[in-house]
């Protein structure tokens, strides 16, 4: 049966017809598409490139830029339920539109140059580019700023030095967005962009092995030993670590989406798993133990999603702050995870199952827990935004 | 190629439907509304046959309140070029009225073909294709499975009993399409936009008094829990006595 959707206070009355005609659109590109080989494709550890097509084709990636560009030109609530459908397929699928739409082509968009915005944008929305975004370093996870990668400008360009860690789309990419130091290694305000074609000389990526999480998605090491760019290579309009942080809340604000629908997934699994599954002469959803469950579930769904709706109306009216999309970020990954334990233990043994949805949900959206500022990260951005006390040094 | 394709705005298979208080109607709180499974077919036909053709034009007509705006704009989304929808609020539980109004309307639009889905999944009647094609003194092939046009005639495949029936047909006509005609595409992201942009014509019109009146709905009666005869190979001797004696269905 098609997936008929969450919606226990009608919100769908809030979305306007295009909103709805999105979200059904990628709902049901889900359910053929992505629902059929998904579980396999995590067994095997490979992310589903079949489908890169079939998603420039309908229009996915970054679609909230604007329509000169070759995009959808849709608005953020929009973009935020295709997050939220494509998240409900599985978080890898999720995180490849997210990096692509997100983390290469609005830093393009955003603090490129016309020509690279022109050169760039039309072929990564079609998909014929795929990009990556480089800024988390083997020693600088949750303190960006650290990073120790360079970029020192030379009489005809640029010369990048250093290695990218855990790097979404990094063995796929044909273009990466790589976030150096242009300055001496202390100063965080010379933190800029660059634009580097994966074949260049000197740029080398390796898929990471061993994850027990985000397994339909590719994640990879990257290293740059003395890549020479040309001069153009620099995103002109980046500079300081407030650049890499502004893309991370285009990102974070879709993940905020994202998880809602991986909690949907869990969620509607969970509902008709309970009602058919019989013992002790009853289906469990008619023990309370287990209503308790989906009650929790529900009401916890319901709230991320008000919680979105307003950020992404926020965000349509240019007043979203970056502390809104941490508390979103924060607290639907959270709830989100605790959705895919709570199905995956309703399921019994048939709960660690890759034929469910759960387990893989919930082994995803541990990575999801940790990207794109951890969990404690939010915590502590939301302590000063209440404070005003920094807490990141300890 | 001109083309008209007539569409429905009916219940998604997969809600549950509740009667209205007055016995006769569907409560259309909390329901959600698609376009008729079979009306999709009938438009990504007329797509494809315009792309085929290299011009043309798909124009989509709906008979319906308001709401069927939203249906209407999910054609043009699909890539159809714009809409009419003929409006009414009181819509006519028989086929007739419904044909006659598209029928007045379809006349003057010189169109190579019209097409239908074979029927809406909502009352299943099956007749408002046939009937404008009557009304309009055109060929009438229903049910199609597979469809190829040449210049000014086509051939169409149709679906019967045990078997594949092809018939040649010359054009104008009126058809209507069965499943496996086609696999429909979705509405892309930039078709959403660009329907926006489209034009969609809303004319009143009143339909007249049919000769067919509904007396009132109900839901079928609640089907009786399953129940699991035995396991193993013991289970087909107990299943074919189950499907003798109780459900005398062999
Ligand atoms: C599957 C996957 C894909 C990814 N994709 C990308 C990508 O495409 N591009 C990219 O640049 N990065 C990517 N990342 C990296 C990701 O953003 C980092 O892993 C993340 O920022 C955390 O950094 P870290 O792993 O080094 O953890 P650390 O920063 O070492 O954190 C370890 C622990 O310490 C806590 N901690 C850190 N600082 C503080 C503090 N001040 N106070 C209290 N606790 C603290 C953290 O919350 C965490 O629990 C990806 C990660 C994963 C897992």
């Amino acid at each position: 049966m098609a997936f008929q959707g969450v919606d226990f206070y009608g919100l769908d009355t809030l979305l306007n017809e295009d909103e709805r005609a999105v979200r059904d659109t990628v709902r049901r590109f889900v359910d053929d598409e992505v629902l059929p080989i998904i579980g396999e494709h995590y067994l095997a550890g490979k992310f589903p490139k079949q489908i890169i097509p079939l998603m420039a084709e309908l229009g996915l990636f970054g679609a909230n830029l604007p329509e000169e560009y070759g995009c959808a030109g849709l608005n953020n609530v929009s973009y935020g339920l295709i997050m939220q459908e494509l998240e409900r397929g599985d978080s890898g699928v999720r995180s490849f539109a997210s990096v692509q739409g997100a983390l290469v082509m609005y830093p393009i968009y955003a603090f490129g140059s016309d020509e690279q915005k022109k050169h760039w944008l039309p072929k990564l929305a079609t998909g014929e580019a795929i990009g990556c975004f480089g800024l988390t370093e083997p020693d600088y996870g949750s303190n960006p700023s650290g990073m120790i990668t360079t970029a020192r400008e030379t009489k005809d360009g640029w010369v990048l030095n250093g290695a990218k860690m855990w790097i979404t789309n990094g063995s796929t990419a044909h273009v990466a967005i790589i976030w150096a130091k242009t300055g001496d290694i202390k100063d965080v305000k010379s933190i800029r962009g660059f634009i580097v074609p994966t074949n260049s000389k000197g740029f080398s990526s390796k898929d990471q092995h061993g994850k027990l999480s985000l397994r339909a998605s590719d994640t990879s090491e990257l290293v740059l030993q003395d890549v020479q760019l040309p001069k153009d290579a620099v995103l002109p309009k980046s500079g300081g670590i407030k650049s890499p942080l502004m893309c991370l809340t285009q990102a974070r604000y879709g993940i905020s989406w994202g998880a809602i629908g991986a909690a949907m997934a869990c969620y509607d699994e969970a509902v008709s798993y309970a009602k058919n599954r019989v013992m002790f002469g009853h289906p469990i959803g008619g023990f309370q133990l287990q209503q308790a469950r989906l009650a929790e579930m529900l009401t916890e769904i319901t709230k991320a999603q008000l919680l979105c709706l307003q950020l992404g109306r926020l965000k349509d009216q240019g007043t979203m702050t970056p502390e809104q999309v941490s508390l979103a970020k924060r607290n639907n990954v959270d709830i989100a995870t605790n959705i895919a334990r709570e199905t995956r233990r309703l399921l019994g043994a048939n709960g660690i199952l890759a034929e469910y949805q759960a387990m893989r949900h919930l082994a995803n959206l541990e990575s999801v827990y940790t990207y794109e500022g951890t969990h404690d990260v939010h915590t502590l951005i939301l302590g000063q935004a209440i404070t005003g006390l920094n807490a990141f040094g300890g | 190629m001109k083309i008209a394709v007539c569409v429905k705005r009916v219940p998604d298979t997969e809600t549950r439907i509740k009667i209205g208080v007055d016995g006769k109607s569907i409560d259309e709180a909390g329901v959600k509304f698609i376009l008729n499974p079979y009306d999709e077919f009938a438009v990504e036909e007329a797509l494809r046959l315009k792309e085929k053709a290299g011009n043309g034009e798909v124009v989509v007509y709906a008979l319906g309140s308001d709401a069927s705006q939203e249906t209407i704009r999910t054609t043009l989304a699909m890539g159809a070029d714009r809409g009419v929808l003929l409006k009414t609020d009181t819509p006519s539980a028989d086929p007739l009225p419904a044909a006659r109004a598209l029928a007045a309307e379809l006349k003057s639009g010189a169109y190579d073909l019209i097409l239908f889905g074979k029927f809406a999944i909502d009352d299943y009647h099956q007749a408002v294709g046939p009937m404008v094609a009557e009304l309009l003194d055109l060929p009438c092939v229903t049910a199609i499975g597979h469809l190829e046009v040449n210049g000014g005639s086509a051939v169409a495949e149709r679906e019967v009993e045990g078997g594949i029936e092809v018939v040649e047909l010359s054009l104008p006509a009126v058809l209507s399409a069965d499943k496996g005609l086609n696999e429909p595409r979705y509405p892309a992201l930039k078709g959403i936009m660009a329907a926006k942009k489209k034009p969609l014509e809303v004319k009143a019109v009143t339909l007249d008094a049919g000769g067919v009146t509904l007396l009132e709905l109900a839901l079928p009666p609640a089907r009786k829990e399953g129940r699991i005869v035995g396991e193993g190979p013991d289970a087909v001797t107990a299943l074919i006595q189950a499907l003798r004696s109780e459900a005398k269905a062999i």
